[in-house]
């Protein structure tokens, strides 16, 4: 399948030998093809550059996020977003502030409102000491990017939440779950998609018949119901830290029939191959015709699938976060986060509790591009 | 279903080349079965390859025309074994002289004769493996037969390339960067990597522009003459076939229908379905007197479902009683011709020669 449909119908005329080629283009490998072919594809390279951002916001995130997790203020919760504004008159120089909060409480409800005073100024800076943490775990420090100068302001750039903790440093710092359970997920799903994808296309025959009926099977599951009684299975007892991999193998153990379809199709069409029936017959063994053959031939195309394979984990967990059926609070994932915003009455009041799902949707977007493009190049040969 | 003697067709290559044969195949039959239903049953069979007597003197070319769909590749694959024959016998002979049945041994025993019997490719474009460089390419039976190391394996596909006229200096450029013609050379190069005796080029030009065709001919003969190699050539254009083959079988729904030497084929055909044949060959010289065109009836015959007697005779414009009921054999006609039609040499058939 690789190239026999995109011949020419008349191979141009060679006559001479010394024919001159685009010699670069004659010596590129294969993955400098497909590199270039997706460097044509702009809206691919613009989520390849969001999505290295959004893994960049992943590991550096306890430096990035202004605060950490833990960190609350009761007497600012549903607090609204700030804005960051440069003074240029004030006399030392360039300076960021946002506005203070003013609170007052409803004659009626008797609930605290926060309003930004214009007459408050909390002065901002770069690197400002704030809450001490343990970079990766082990390096520990107290700066922070961007923050409040001084460590006893509060600044909550996107908004509070109902625990008066700051939305932004918790969209930070959520990323690392809900970016890290897709990749996690997928190699999971990967292995076993390949594993079970490969011998049901190489061998063929009875395992592959049972191989695509248990796939079949599993497809034909509704996810959500699938997804509950799962998590029932989870002991209430167990961490954070266990219930993430808990989540994580749920959302494997159906995730890999997609991959399994993929690889078994590929492995199907180029065991018919010529190039493939040339190296039998040039005396290859079955290990080497299977990974210097047809490995590579399909590892494009799997590759592609694994990219549009991450936001599908990343919107599971977030789904089954929301519903409350994956991870709970304290541990922070942007499915967590959002769960907060389910009630209609705290949406009206807090509408920036929304914001979580901007950043599910901005980087499952982007992986959809880059997943996209890396389709659309993966076979070089291709005219 | 009647297999000839096998001496007939020996005696007639031996007699017509002088040579003795290098692959002879007896009754050589390859039915695919037809699987239906959950469990897979055979519910019939496709008989792709059936009793094929054919004899390739050494050091000559030997022709397979017919039809498309008539088993030309599937015998040259069961040839060297890719598929599996159903039975019948393989007679190769060995470098010393011996005489062994290739159809008879398995994997580990037949590995040195997969190096002395080697395929060409009809598609140059899926025959290579895109993601390989033509050292890899032509090198990969160097050493996975011969474990070569890389400097020489690196030689010895240059000196390969140079035989079959590209330039060496083209080791570490992938196929994608060759037109169709010069991936051909790259295909012949691999086959010739391990010296072979025998190529069985399977429609090795068919896919080639008519420029580049002659080029890819002329190659090959000159490859014959230098390394004294015995081609079976596969081929459904019997242009080429009169410009490259020395003797010329003809197949029609799994089974050999004619034999002959090319020039004695050409002129006077012995069976309906190669007077047919023959006239659809395109006259190269427009002031010639136009010949008649024999049009056939109907499809080539479902190879599933053969018709009974002649196989030919649902299509053939000589065809009476006998043809419906009686299984023609191949029989020698002439020295050297063999004919599997009842009325071989009673009909007057017209070949493409004045």
């Amino acid at each position: 399948m690789l190239t026999r449909n995109h011949k020419p119908a008349a191979p141009p005329a060679e006559a001479d030998p010394e024919l001159e080629f685009d010699a670069a283009a004659a010596r590129s490998s294969p993955w400098r093809l497909v590199w270039r072919k997706f460097r044509k594809h702009k809206l691919a390279v613009a989520g390849a550059v969001v999505v290295l951002l959004a893994y960049v916001v992943v590991v550096f995130a306890e430096f990035l996020a202004p605060t950490s997790t833990s960190t609350s203020d009761s007497t600012l919760t549903y607090a609204p977003p700030q804005m960051v504004k440069v003074d240029l008159s004030w006399s030392d120089g360039l300076q960021m502030y946002v506005n203070g909060y003013r609170t007052e409480r409803d004659p009626e409800t008797f609930e605290q409102i926060h309003t930004l005073d214009p007459d408050l100024r909390v002065p901002l800076r770069f690197l400002p000491r704030g809450d001490s943490y343990e970079m990766w775990g082990i390096i520990p420090w107290d700066r922070h990017l961007f923050g409040a100068a001084h460590a006893k302001d509060k600044v909550f750039l996107l908004g509070s939440d109902r625990q008066g903790r700051d939305l932004l440093s918790l969209i930070i710092q959520g990323s690392r779950v809900s970016l890290s359970i897709g990749l996690i997920g997928v190699a999971v799903s990967f292995l076993l998609g390949l594993l079970f994808g490969g011998v049901s296309g190489y061998y063929g025959g009875a395992p592959d018949t049972l191989i695509q009926r248990v796939i079949e099977f599993l497809m034909a599951i509704p996810t959500l119901p699938l997804w509950l009684s799962l998590s029932a299975a989870v002991p209430a007892d167990w961490g954070p830290m266990m219930r993430y991999f808990a989540i994580t193998t749920i959302l494997s153990v159906l995730g890999w029939t997609g991959l399994a379809r993929v690889v078994r199709g590929r492995f199907l069409s180029l065991r018919e191959e010529d190039f493939v029936t040339a190296a039998r017959l040039d005396g290859c063994g079955r290990i080497r015709i299977i990974f210097r053959h047809m490995v590579p031939s399909m590892s494009s195309h799997v590759i592609a699938s694994l990219t549009m394979a991450v936001p599908a984990m990343i919107l599971g967990e977030t789904a089954m976060s929301f519903l409350g059926l994956g991870l709970q609070s304290p541990a922070v994932s942007w499915g967590v986060l959002l769960q907060e915003a389910q009630n209609v009455r705290t949406l009206e009041t807090a509408p920036w509790l929304l914001i979580p799902g901007v950043a599910v949707f901005v980087t499952v977007l982007a992986m959809n591009f880059v997943g996209d493009g890396l389709r659309d190049s993966a076979d070089p040969y291709k005219q | 279903m009647t297999a000839p003697p096998s001496e007939v067709t020996a005696t007639a290559a031996a007699t017509a080349t002088g040579t003795a044969p290098l692959l002879r195949t007896h009754g050589l039959t390859k039915h695919f079965p037809i699987r239906r239903g959950l469990l897979g049953r055979a519910v019939g069979r496709v008989r792709a390859v059936d009793g094929v007597d054919l004899t390739v003197p050494a050091g000559r070319t030997v022709a397979l025309v017919g039809e498309s769909g008539c088993g030309k590749s599937t015998l040259g694959r069961c040839l060297m074994r890719f598929f599996e024959p159903t039975s019948g016998e393989i007679s190769y002979r060995r470098t010393d002289g011996t005489v062994i049945d290739l159809a008879k041994l398995d994997e580990r025993a037949l590995k040195p004769y997969r190096s002395e019997i080697r395929l060409v490719f009809q598609d140059p474009f899926a025959s290579l493996n895109p993601r390989m460089t033509l050292l890899q390419i032509i090198g990969e039976p160097l050493r996975v037969n011969l474990g070569l190391g890389a400097a020489e394996t690196e030689e010895r596909v240059a000196e390969l390339l140079r035989r079959v006229g590209l330039r060496p200096e083209y080791l570490r450029r992938y196929p994608n960067a060759f037109s169709g013609g010069q991936r051909q050379r790259v295909g012949i190069a691999r086959a010739l990597a391990l010296a072979p005796r025998m190529v069985v080029a399977d429609e090795a030009v068919s896919a080639l522009d008519v420029s580049v065709r002659a080029q890819i001919l002329n190659l090959l003969k000159d490859l014959q003459d230098e390394s004294d190699l015995t081609y079976l050539f596969i081929s459904h254009d019997l242009g080429v076939v009169e410009y490259m083959a020395d003797e010329i079988a003809v197949m029609y729904v799994g089974k050999v229908v004619e034999t002959g030497a090319t020039d004695e084929l050409y002129g006077q055909p012995l069976h309906p379905y190669t007077e047919a044949l023959l006239s659809a060959v395109p006259e190269p010289d427009p002031g010639a007197r136009r010949r008649e065109r024999v049009v056939l009836r109907g499809e080539v015959a479902d190879a599933s479902n053969v018709p009974q007697g002649c196989p030919f005779h649902p299509r053939c414009f000589y065809a009476r009683d006998r043809c419906r009921t009686e299984v023609p054999a191949l029989r020698e006609i002439a020295a050297g011709r063999t004919s599997a039609c009842h009325f071989a040499g009673e009909l007057e058939l017209k070949g493409c020669r004045a």
